[in-house]
Formats: C-alpha cells, structure tokens, sequence
C-alpha cells in the first residue's frame, strides 16, 4: 500500500497531494533556512497565526457579494493580506517601541490570532454561504483538493523558490552581518522584510495542505537538520529544500495510504523522523560523531598523562589511563612499561620540555598559539627550528629524547 | 604652480568624511551629541574615548546603521550614499555569529558584493581579487575553512580582508585590535600603513592609549562630545585626556602616557 502510494498509483487526489506537498516542502526548506540562519524563526509562527482572521473575513466577504465563499484563491488572499498586517506589527513593534522582537510576536501571535477564532464563531452562526470545513485551514485538509487548488500551491511554490534564488546574497550577508551590509549600502530592512515575505508566501500556500499551525514546521525543521550536514549556506540552503520536499512527498504519501490519517501532522512528523536522524547521525556536527571525538580525545589526553608519568617514574592510579596504556602494548598487565612504552614516554617528556621552553620565549609566541598539550612540537616547527630550539634545553632531556 | 596649488587645495577640501553636528540618541540619552569631524584624506585618525563614549555609534550613524537625530554626514563633499562604493567598513568581531555556516572565503566574497550583483557568477577575477585580501593579512592558507574555528585574531583578520576585498579609498575600522594576539595586530596595523602608504584614508576605533602615538598620525577625543582632534604630538595631550577620562584614568597612567 505504502509502496504504491510513494509510487503515486493511489488515485488523482492523492497523486496531487503528494506532488503538492513535495513542491510546498521544497519551496518552505529553502526559505526558511533564510529566517533560521537569521535567527528569526519564530517571527513565521506569528505570520502563520496572523492568517487565519484574514480567512474568516475573506470568506465574509466572498459570502456578502454573492459567493459560496470557499474559493481558493479569495481565501488565500485574505490571508495574505492579514498576515501581512500582522507582520507590519510585528516589524513596528520591534522598531519603534522599546519592545523586544519575542514580545512583538507573542502579542501578534496571539492577538490575531484570538481575532480569527472569534470571526470563525460568527460565521458558523451565519445563515448563508457554506461554511463547513473553514477550520480546516488550522491543521490543513486535503480530502477534496482541487486541480485548481494543486496549480495555485505549484505555482506558487515555484514563484518563492525563484525569488530565494535570486535574493540569496543579500540574505545570507544581512543573516550574517547586518551591520557591515548596512555600512556596504544595502536596505537592510527592506531585505528582512522580503525575507519574511518570502516565508509569509509559503504560509498562504501551505494553508490548504498543512495548515497555518504546522506551517512553521515545514519552515524551520528542514534548515535546523540540514545544517548538521553543511558548513555552507549554498549548500543547507539545498539540502533544507530536498529535506523538506522528501518530507512534503513521504508524509502525503503515507496518508494516502489509510482514510481520516491527516496529511500536515504527518508530513510534520516525517520532517522530524528526517531531523532526528541528521542529529544523530551526521558527520561533524552531528551527537554520534561528538561523543566519538570526544572518546578520541579523551583517550588521547589519558595516554598522553600516562606516558609522562611513566617517564617521570610516577605511579599511574587511573583505570582509564591504565587500561588504554595496557590496550596500546606500553605498559604490562603488571604496569611496567614495556620498551616501547620507555620509548614513547621519553619522547613524550622530551615534546613536552619543548613546549614548555618554546611557550616561555615571546619570539615564539605564534607557534605557542598551537599549544594544545597533544599536538607534538615537531609538526608545528620546521627540523631546523626544532634544533635551534633544542640548544636551549638541558643536556639531560635532549639526551632522553635522543636514546631512541 | 599656482593651478597645482589650487588643485592641491580642492582637494585638500574634499575631506573623505566630513561629519557636522551629529547627534544620536538611544531613547532620550545621547551617544552622541553634536560632534563635528572632519577626516583628513590620506592620513591615520584614530578615534578614542572612555566606554560609552560614542565611539562605535559615531562610525554607525555615519554610515547610516543607526539613524541619528541630526547632523549631516558628507563623503568626498557629496552625500554619504554618492560615495559609499569607496568606503570599507569592519564592524565590531563580536557582533557576528560565528557558528554561521560559512568559508573564509565566502566571507571575503561578500566584500565584492558590489561587483557580483543578485546573480553574477562568481569569477576567477573575483577569486583572485578576494584570495589577494587573504594573502594581505596572511590567511590565505585558511580560504576553506569553517569561519567557526578561526581564532579570535584570525576572525578579525578575515574581517579586514572582506573590506579589502572591496577595494574602498575610506576604510572604517571598529576596533581592530580588540582581543587580538600580537602577531595579529603587528598584521593588522601593516596592512593600515600600507593603505596609507596607497594614499587611502583610515579611520579607527581605538582603545589602546599606549599604541596611539605608534599607530596614527591623528586623534579624534571624544566623550558625547567632540574633545579634540588634530595631529597627534599636539592632541594627545595629558590635557585632552583628562577632559575626556575625567577620574576614569589613573595619574599613573596619563603621566605614563605624557
């Protein structure tokens, strides 16, 4: 069942609820990498909830004017233009008063958002028009999408991924440095506010399919995972965009596959599956390759501890360091060192004076930089300045390091 | 003669940032109150002045970062904006997330922002041109590297490079040497005198008293206002300093200074 619907043979409906959705996940990935890098998240969760009294009202007005009230693009416009105004505030609360940015948008938020509930009441008590199913915009339905309604998400989607091609240098330098974009000459509130308009876009879109809470999932899930595998904006930018457009595409297929299983929660969730696997498992950044390094590392520092104390003649009394000396074949199982234990821990004691002369000398403050208690001395000095550096320890430690 | 005098004065009178009764306030307090500036061409100015004097938000409201109340701010004796293309800001090193996904070289990049536009293709030229800024501050082996494990000097470093990059005849610097290694501001302060050398006017937030004589040819005192400014041998004075620091520097310190 899973496998034809992942291969779109589950009827029409479904086979454009899955391209849709796939378009609408690529589309909200790219974009809203922008506001995630620009720390600016939640400002979309204000922009999702400000849409919903514009629905009401449009529908009010559809219904005043002679309409059923339902169509699409009416519906979409209203919310577009509501969400706008909620956006404005936010934008003028942050700036012009002394309000911070999570304040704006928790009032925004919650303000619009009340107002939308309260319209969507009046208009169930409505005699005319056919109000069944306004709701659905909370959580998105698709159960009787249109080919219409596929069109205005597709079209749209293209639209907003088009714009982010063409506006990603001056995002992603006012994400990164908005006062050295300001100082280059650029409108950097004109900027942030096409960025935010490019999320208050994929909000209108994806009304229909996830709906204006779940929205800002499809927003920022994509671009939080696809930074753990990139170190590049290019790149999380295209990665945000395939990770939500698999998610967009799965989840819809996957509630094709049994009646009343509602398409945005899943796609959400299928973001989620998609996010918790890249922190886990992704190189670099990701928690399994963390607590690897730090395993490496630690084994490193306790080897290293160990090798000085054998050539100290101190007594080594820690476990760990025991047991990876053991592990390594430099000390015995009675805790004597072996010969090349006695080799290594020379060395070691040797590196070790180095630094500690080289770290005393202002000359050599640049290489003393690289001081990490690890790094050996000779891959950060030249032979020639190695040997320079050796005339000024003690004859006993270079006759050390010289006996292997 | 006389006509190579004349132009000589033109020019001379075409200071690369002339700043006139610039007040900036946060709230009701000011930054900034009426402070006048005249940059000369050319030359090394570096602005000092105790914490909370202003100094950064003077190069900000120049710039137009921040708004400021009043004042006017001319480049070149024309409007700041007619002359932006020449001008090269490096803001602050703290005031940017350095976790951000990005190489050493596409921050050098965004210098040329100028030239690449929405959609140029980034170019062997504009490669060059940005791997020639690395090379300035000695960080051209560092080009691939995630801007997140850079030091604190090699940030600050990357920083002058992108306004390098940029090519600009009026260089604005805020705090440049500010939590850097020696070795770092040692390059620093070479490639600032080398621009100078090119005739390019620099002008820097400065913190380090002991350094100014060393590093600039003029001073800009200020405290909200505007306390002194000119040459250095005649500006830098125990005088001028106590009128900007009030008690906040020690005697030990101005007479080590004097």
């Amino acid at each position: 069942m899973l496998l034809e619907a992942l291969t779109l043979q589950l009827g029409y409906n479904a086979t454009l609820v899955t391209i849709g959705a796939a378009l609408l996940g690529l589309a909200a990935g790219a974009t809203g990498t922008f506001l995630f890098l620009g720390k600016r998240a939640l400002v979309s969760d204000a922009i999702s909830h400000a849409t919903l009294p514009g629905v009401a009202l449009a529908f009010m007005a559809m219904v005043a004017l002679g309409g059923d009230g339902r169509a699409l693009p009416g519906l979409l416009l209203g919310s577009a233009i509501s969400s706008a105004v909620g956006l404005l505030c936010v934008s003028a609360l942050t700036n012009r008063t002394r309000l911070s940015e999570d304040a704006a948008i928790g009032a925004v938020l919650s303000v619009f958002f009340g107002l939308g509930v309260v319209l969507l009441t009046v208009i169930q008590s409505m005699s005319s028009g056919r109000q069944a199913g306004l709701e659905s915009f909370l959580l998105g339905s698709t159960a009787g999408m249109l080919w219409t309604d596929a069109l205005v998400i597709a079209l749209g989607g293209a639209l907003v991924l088009a714009l982010v091609a063409l506006l990603r240098r001056p995002m992603t330098m006012v994400a990164f440095d908005p006062e050295f974009a300001a100082g280059a000459g650029m409108n950097v509130r004109r900027i942030e506010l096409a960025m935010m308009g490019l999320a208050l876009a994929i909000t209108v879109v994806g009304l229909k399919i996830v709906g204006l809470i779940l929205i800002v999932a499809l927003l920022i899930i994509p671009a939080v995972a696809a930074r753990f595998w990139s170190e590049r904006v290019d790149h999380v930018v295209l990665l945000a965009g395939g990770i939500g457009g698999v998610s967009g595409y799965v989840g819809a297929a996957i509630s094709a596959t049994a009646p009343g299983l509602p398409t945005g929660p899943i796609v959400v969730l299928v973001a989620f599956g998609l996010f918790a696997l890249s922190l886990v498992l992704a190189p670099g950044r990701g928690v399994l390759a963390a607590i690897l390094r730090h395993r490496r590392f630690q084994a490193r520092v306790h080897v290293r501890q160990g090798l000085l104390a054998l050539a100290q003649g101190q007594p080594i009394y820690e476990p760990l360091t025991l047991r990876l000396m053991r592990g390594r074949g430099l000390i015995r199982a009675d805790g004597v060192a072996t010969k090349a234990g006695r080799a290594q821990a020379a060395r070691a004691l040797l590196d070790e004076r180095r630094w500690q002369l080289l770290r005393s000398d202002p000359a050599h403050e640049e290489a003393a930089a690289h001081y990490d208690g690890l790094t050996p001395l000779e891959s950060v000095l030249t032979p020639d300045q190695l040997r320079a550096l050796d005339r000024g320890l003690r004859p006993g430690d270079v006759q050390a390091g010289a006996l292997q | 003669m006389q006509v190579a005098t004349e132009q000589g004065q033109a020019r001379d009178a075409e200071s690369p940032l002339d700043i006139r009764g610039l007040t900036v306030t946060y709230g009701e307090k000011p930054a900034v109150f009426s402070v006048d500036a005249r940059f000369a061409p050319g030359v090394m100015t570096a602005i000092v002045g105790p914490n909370g004097a202003g100094k950064s938000t003077l190069l900000k409201a120049a710039l137009g970062i921040v708004r400021p109340v009043s004042g006017q701010v001319k480049a070149w004796g024309r409007p700041i904006a007619a002359g932006r293309a020449r001008i090269a800001y490096v803001p602050q090193r703290a005031s940017v997330d350095w976790d951000f996904p990005t190489r050493v070289i596409d921050v050098v990049l965004m210098g040329q922002y100028r030239q690449l536009g929405l959609l140029r293709r980034v170019r062997t030229r504009h490669m060059e041109a940005a791997f020639d800024s690395l090379r300035r501050v000695g960080m051209d082996g560092f080009a691939e590297r995630q801007i997140g494990q850079l030091s604190g000097g090699q940030q600050q470093r990357v920083f002058l490079a992108r306004a390098l990059a940029q090519g600009a005849d009026l260089y604005l610097l805020d705090e440049p040497f500010a939590g850097v290694d020696a070795a770092t501001e040692k390059a620093i302060i070479d490639v600032l005198k080398d621009l100078r050398g090119k005739g390019k006017t620099v002008v820097a937030v400065h913190h380090d008293l002991g350094t100014v004589p060393e590093y600039f040819d003029r001073v800009l005192l200020i405290n909200t206002t505007r306390i002194a400014e000119g040459p250095v041998a005649g500006t830098f004075t125990q005088d001028n300093l106590q009128k900007a620091y009030g008690g906040r520097l020690a005697t030990a310190q101005m007479s080590a200074l004097a």
